[in-house]
C-alpha cells in the first residue's frame, strides 16, 4: 500500500489539499463567521478574477514564458467597456468588442515575443504599464456605474437557489476545459515539449512561434473576461480596476506547482492554490488582518513552498554522505 | 519528498500564525463590553484626519457603552474598500460609519449590507445615495469651497492670476463636490472675477504623489499665484514643495488641513490660513448617528431629531444628511490652541 | 573573455548608450522647443532629484541583472527602510546619523535575506523577490501600525539631507553620482566585479572556471539590497511625510530604467552608466509631459512604449551584431 501512497504523497497537489485543510482550520479557529456558506460563497466569488487570469498564465509558464501584463489588460477592458456603455453601446455589443481587444493585446504580446524574439518578461513589463496607461487614457479618472441589473447580478450575485456564484461557473467550465487540453491533447503535449526545450520542440516539429502567440492572444481574452467580471462585480468601471493582482495570479500559479522555467505543472495544482491563498486571505481578514499583513503571509507560502524542499533535500543529502563516511 | 512536504507545510503554518498574530494589531481595537458595534471604514488607515475622527467615535462609544473598531486600505482606493465591507457584513456589525472614495465602487456591497439589517452612514465623503441611510457631512459643501475660494482671493495680492487645485483621488465625492462649488463661486461672484483655475492635479492622498503633482503642477504653470488643496494630505504636501523649491510666499497656499500637520507653515507664511472642522466631533456624531439608528432609536428620514451627547440636538435633513456645523478657520493667532 | 568578441561587445554597449544619449538630446531639443521653462535650473534640478532616488535603486539592480537575476522586492525595501529611518527619529530613538547608518544596515540585511533564498534555497530569484516583495511590504505595514511618519515629526537635519547643497548641487543628486561611479568601478576593474558577467553570461563556464558564483550571487543581491537601504533613508529625507505605502511600484521604475538603458535582462552585458541613463531618460519624458500639460494620465502608457521600443532596440542591435560576428569568424 506504502508503495502506491508514496508517489501520491510526494505531489504538489497532496501537499496544497492539506494546506487548504490547514487554512481553512485556521479561519474557523480566528473567526466564528469563517465557516458558513455565505462567506464560502463570497469568499469565491472575490476570487473569480484572478483565478480565471491564472489559468492561461499557468499554460505560458509551462511554455517557458511569463506574462505580467494581465492585470493591465483586465483595466483597460473595464475601462473600455466602461467608456462604450457610458456612450450608449448596449453590453451584447460592448462586450465582445472588449474581448477583442483583449485578444489584440495578446497577440501584440506574442508577435513580439516570438516573431521579434523578446524576452516576454520585459515586453509585459512593458505592455503592464502601456495597457493600464491605455486604459487611464481611455476612461481618465472616472468611474462608470448604473449598470443594468442583470449585469450586476452576474457579477455579485448566486445562481437562483444555490450560494454558487455565477463567475464560479465560469471559471469551473473554463478550468475543466483547461486541465483537458494541457493534459489529454497533443497540444498539452507540446507545451510541456517547448517549456522544456524549445529548439527540442521546434526540430520536433512544433510550431513554436504559432503555439505561444496563440498563449498570449489566450491570457489576453481571458484577462478580459475577467475585466467584464470585476466590473459586473464592483458594478463599476475604472482604470485602476485589477491594480495589484498580477502578484497574486503569478504567486497562485507557482505555488500551484508550475516550474518558473517551463516543462512542469498541472490545473489542478493550479485550481488548489487559487484557493489555498483565497482562504487564507479570508480567514485573516474575518480576524481583521490587514491586507498589506496577509501579504506577508502569502508571500512567504511562496518562498517556503519552493526553497522548503529545496533546504530539505540538501540536509537530507549532507546527512546521507555525513553517514556514508562515519 | 513527503518529509519535505511535511517540513513545508510545517513552515508555511508558522508563517501563517506569525502574520496572524503580527497583523492583528493594525487594525484598531474595540472597546470592550457588550452594547452595540459600530465599525469605521475611512478612505484609508493610516491617515491622520481619519484617526482624529476615530478618536471621536471612540469617545461616543465610550459614553453609549459600545463597541467601536476601525479597519481600511491603507491606500485610497475606490475598489479596496469593498473587501472591508464583506468582511463587516460578514461579522454582522451593528453599522457601518463609512467615507467613500468612489461612491460606486462600494455601492453594491454596502446594499448587500444594508438588505442585511446593517445600518450604514456616510461620513465625510458620501457613499452613492441610495446605497446609505444617512450622511453626516462636516459642513455644507458649498460653504467649504466657497470658503477656500474666500481664502485664497484674501492671500493674492490683487486677487487675481492662476490657480491651481491640489485635490486627493479624482473619484472622491467630497473633494469633487468642493471644487464643482468653487468653480461655480468664481463664475458667478464678480470679486473673483480675476481669478482663473487653471488645472486639478490629484495627489490620491498620497504624500509622494501629491509631492510629484504639486512640482509638476508649478512647473507646467510658471505663473501661478495659488495652490488650493482641499485635502490635509495635499495641503501639506504642497507647504513642503513650495518651501523646497523657493516659492512660499510667491505661490499663495489654502484649503483644508490638520491644525498640527500646517502648523509650521501657518507660522512661517506658507499658508496663512486654511480651513477645516472639528474632526472629532465629526467622528463623535457620526457615532452617535450610526449607533442611534442600529438601535433603532432613529429613523433616518428627514426631520428626525435626536441629541448627540455633548454635542447638542440636530434635525435630519433633505437628503438623508446631517451637518455638523459651519467650517472654521485657522490662522496664526489661533492654531495653537488646538492639537490634532 | 577576450578578442574579437569581447570588444565587439564593447563597441555594442558603446553604441547603445550613444543611442540613449542620442534620444535624450532628442527629447531635451524637442521639450525645450515646445516649453522653455524645461532647461530652467530649479526644473532640471527637479528632475534630477526624482531620477536619483530611481537611480540609486537602479545600480544596485544593475548588479543583480548582470548575474541573470532580478530583483522585484526592490519598492518595498525602499519602503521599509524610509518608513523604519523615519520612525527611528520620530520615537527620538536614535540621533540623525545613527538613524541614516541603521537605515542602511537594515536594506543590507534584506538584500541579504533575499540573498540566501536565491543561493541557500535555491529559490528562482524572480520567485524569491516576488515573495519578499510581499513580506518586506507586509513587514511595513506591521511596523507602522496604520499610523505614518510625517514630516512634522522629524528633525530639520535629516529633512535637510536630501536638498542641501554641496557646491550648489543638492546631495541627493551627488549621492547618485557617487554611486554609480563606484558601482561603474567595481564592475569593470576589480574580479569579483568582473566575475559577475561571467556568471551571467554562462554560468556553468563561471563555476567551471572556479568562480564563486553563490558567493557573488549572494553579494550581489546583498549590494542591491544595501543600495536600496540608502534609497530608502533619502526617500525619507526627502519626502518627509512617509506611510507604509511608500515606494510601491518602484520595482517597475527601476527595472525600466535598467532595461532601457541597455542591461540584458538575461545576464552578461550592461553597464551602470547605461542603467543611469535609463533613468535620466524616463524621468526627463516624465517630466516633459508634465511640461507639455499632457495628463499625468498619459504617462504611463508612454512608458510602456519607451520601455518596448527600448528592447526592440536591444535585440535589433544583438541581432545585427550576432551576424557580424557570424560573418566575421566564417561560421555558417
Amino acid at each position: 500500500m506504502s508503495a502506491a501512497l508514496r508517489p501520491l504523497l510526494r505531489r504538489r497537489e497532496t501537499l496544497l489539499v492539506v494546506l487548504l485543510a490547514l487554512f481553512v482550520a485556521l479561519g474557523s479557529a480566528l473567526s466564528p463567521y469563517f465557516f458558513d456558506a455565505q462567506n464560502f460563497s463570497d469568499l469565491a466569488d472575490d476570487l473569480m478574477e484572478k483565478a480565471i487570469m491564472a489559468l492561461p498564465l499557468a499554460l505560458i509558464i509551462i511554455a517557458g514564458e511569463i506574462d505580467l501584463s494581465v492585470e493591465s489588460m483586465l483595466g483597460l477592458s473595464s475601462a473600455l467597456l466602461g467608456l462604450s456603455f457610458g456612450l450608449g453601446l448596449p453590453l451584447w455589443a460592448g462586450i465582445p468588442l472588449v474581448l477583442l481587444v483583449g485578444a489584440l493585446g495578446g497577440l501584440l504580446n506574442g508577435l513580439l515575443v516570438t516573431w521579434a524574439r523578446l524576452p516576454s518578461l520585459v515586453v509585459t513589463l512593458g505592455t503592464l504599464a502601456l495597457y493600464r496607461g491605455l486604459a487611464y487614457v481611455v476612461l481618465g479618472p472616472r468611474a462608470v456605474s448604473h449598470w443594468p441589473a442583470a449585469f450586476n447580478a452576474f457579477g455579485f450575485g448566486d445562481v437562483p437557489g444555490t450560494l454558487v456564484p455565477w463567475p464560479l461557473l465560469v471559471f469551473a467550465a473554463l478550468a475543466i476545459v483547461f486541465a483537458f487540453v494541457l493534459h489529454r491533447t497533443w497540444i498539452g503535449r507540446q507545451l510541456y515539449a517547448t517549456g522544456k526545450s524549445q529548439e527540442a520542440a521546434r526540430f520536433a516539429g512544433v510550431r513554436v512561434a504559432r503555439l505561444k502567440t496563440m498563449l498570449f492572444v489566450l491570457s489576453g481574452v481571458l484577462a478580459a473576461l475577467a475585466g467584464v467580471i470585476l466590473t459586473a462585480r464592483l458594478a463599476s468601471a475604472r482604470a485602476d480596476n485589477g491594480q495589484g493582482f498580477v502578484l497574486d495570479v503569478v504567486t497562485a500559479v507557482l505555488l500551484g506547482g508550475v516550474n518558473i522555467f517551463g516543462g512542469e505543472g498541472t490545473i489542478a495544482g493550479v485550481v488548489l492554490a487559487v484557493f489555498v491563498i483565497g482562504v487564507l486571505r479570508n480567514a485573516l481578514t474575518l480576524a481583521d488582518v490587514a491586507p498589506d499583513a496577509q501579504s506577508t503571509a502569502v508571500g512567504a507560502l511562496l518562498i517556503v513552498s519552493v526553497a522548503g524542499p529545496n533546504v530539505v533535500g540538501r540536509i537530507r543529502a549532507a546527512w546521507r554522505n555525513r553517514e556514508v563516511w562515519t | 519528498m513527503s518529509g519535505n512536504g511535511a517540513r513545508g507545510i510545517a513552515l508555511a503554518a508558522a508563517a501563517v500564525l506569525l502574520a496572524a498574530c503580527g497583523g492583528s494589531g493594525g487594525g484598531g481595537g474595540s472597546s470592550s463590553g457588550g452594547g452595540v458595534n459600530v465599525a469605521f471604514l475611512p478612505k484609508q488607515v493610516n491617515n491622520p484626519y481619519f484617526d482624529t475622527a476615530a478618536s471621536g467615535g471612540q469617545e461616543a462609544a465610550k459614553e453609549l457603552g459600545g463597541q467601536f473598531k476601525q479597519v481600511g486600505p491603507s491606500e485610497a482606493s475606490g475598489s479596496a474598500q469593498v473587501p472591508y465591507i464583506q468582511t463587516l457584513t460578514q461579522q454582522h456589525v451593528g453599522a457601518i460609519v463609512v467615507s467613500a472614495d468612489d461612491p460606486d465602487a462600494i455601492a453594491p456591497a454596502l446594499k448587500q449590507a444594508m438588505q442585511k439589517g446593517i445600518k450604514v452612514v456616510g461620513y465625510d465623503s458620501s457613499p452613492a445615495t441610495d446605497a446609505r441611510n444617512v450622511f453626516v457631512n462636516q459642513a455644507d459643501s458649498k460653504d467649504i469651497g466657497e470658503i477656500q475660494v474666500k481664502m485664497i482671493c484674501e492671500e493674492i495680492p490683487g486677487c487675481a492670476g492662476e490657480v491651481g487645485i491640489v485635490s486627493a483621488t479624482s473619484t472622491a465625492t467630497n473633494q469633487n463636490a468642493w471644487i464643482d462649488f468653487m468653480q461655480k463661486a468664481i463664475q458667478s461672484n464678480s470679486q473673483y472675477a480675476n481669478l482663473k483655475l487653471v488645472k486639478t492635479v490629484y495627489g490620491n492622498d498620497d504624500p509622494q504623489t501629491s509631492v510629484t503633482v504639486t512640482q509638476g503642477l508649478l512647473q507646467s504653470y510658471p505663473n501661478l499665484k495659488g495652490i488650493i488643496s482641499p485635502t490635509s494630505v495635499g495641503i501639506v504636501a504642497a507647504a513642503q514643495v513650495l518651501e523646497q523649491t523657493g516659492r512660499a510666499g510667491k505661490v499663495a497656499l489654502t484649503g483644508l488641513g490638520t491644525p498640527n500637520s500646517m502648523k509650521q507653515y501657518v507660522k512661517d507664511g506658507t499658508a496663512r490660513e486654511f480651513a477645516l472642522w472639528n474632526v472629532k466631533d465629526l467622528g463623535y456624531l457620526s457615532y452617535y448617528v450610526a449607533a442611534l439608528m442600529a438601535q433603532g432609536k432613529l429613523g433616518g428620514k428627514q426631520g428626525d431629531k435626536f441629541t448627540a451627547g455633548r454635542l447638542g440636538s440636530y434635525t435630519i435633513g433633505q437628503g438623508g444628511v446631517v451637518l455638523l456645523g459651519p467650517p472654521f478657520v485657522f490662522k496664526a493667532d489661533n492654531i495653537d490652541q488646538f492639537n490634532f | 573573455m577576450t578578442g574579437a568578441p569581447a570588444r565587439a561587445l564593447a563597441v555594442a554597449a558603446r553604441l547603445r548608450e550613444l543611442g540613449i544619449l542620442v534620444a535624450l538630446g532628442l527629447v531635451v531639443l524637442a521639450v525645450t522647443l515646445l516649453s522653455p521653462s524645461f532647461l530652467h535650473l530649479d526644473n532640471l534640478g527637479q528632475v534630477l532629484l526624482s531620477v536619483s532616488l530611481v537611480a540609486i535603486a537602479a545600480a544596485g539592480q544593475t548588479i543583480v541583472v548582470l548575474t541573470r537575476n532580478v530583483d522585484l522586492s526592490v519598492g518595498s525595501m525602499v519602503g521599509l527602510v524610509a518608513f523604519v529611518t523615519g520612525d527611528l527619529l520620530k520615537q527620538h530613538a536614535l540621533g540623525v546619523p545613527e538613524a541614516v547608518l541603521a537605515g542602511c544596515v537594515l536594506g543590507l540585511g534584506l538584500g541579504a535575506v533575499n540573498g540566501a533564498i536565491v543561493t541557500i534555497g535555491r529559490v528562482p530569484a524572480i520567485v524569491a523577490t516576488l515573495g519578499t516583495l510581499n513580506v518586506y511590504r507586509g513587514l511595513d505595514f506591521f511596523v507602522a501600525g496604520g499610523k505614518e511618519v510625517s514630516a512634522y515629526d522629524l528633525p530639520r537635519a535629516y529633512l535637510g539631507i536630501a536638498t542641501s547643497a554641496v557646491a550648489g548641487i543638492p546631495v541627493l543628486i551627488v549621492a547618485a553620482a557617487v554611486i554609480a561611479a563606484a558601482v561603474a568601478f567595481v564592475l569593470r576593474s576589480t574580479r569579483p566585479g568582473r566575475a559577475l558577467y561571467a556568471i551571467g553570461s554562462n554560468p556553468a563556464a563561471a563555476d567551471a572556471v572556479g568562480i564563486p558564483s553563490q558567493r557573488l550571487v549572494f553579494a550581489a543581491f546583498a549590494a542591491s539590497g544595501l543600495l536600496c537601504g540608502v534609497a530608502g533613508v533619502l526617500w525619507g529625507s526627502r519626502f518627509g511625510t512617509v506611510n507604509a505605502f511608500a515606494a510601491s511600484g518602484l520595482e517597475l521604475e527601476v527595472i525600466a530604467a535598467v532595461v532601457v538603458g541597455g542591461v540584458n535582462i538575461f545576464g552578461g552585458s550592461g553597464t551602470v552608466f547605461g542603467a543611469m541613463l535609463g533613468a535620466l531618460l524616463l524621468g526627463t519624458i516624465d517630466n516633459a509631459l508634465t511640461l507639455l500639460r499632457l495628463s499625468q494620465f498619459w504617462l504611463q502608457a508612454i512608458d510602456g512604449v519607451v520601455i518596448l521600443l527600448a528592447v526592440g532596440a536591444d535585440a535589433t542591435i544583438r541581432g545585427s551584431l550576432q551576424r557580424a560576428l557570424r560573418a566575421r569568424s566564417g561560421r555558417r
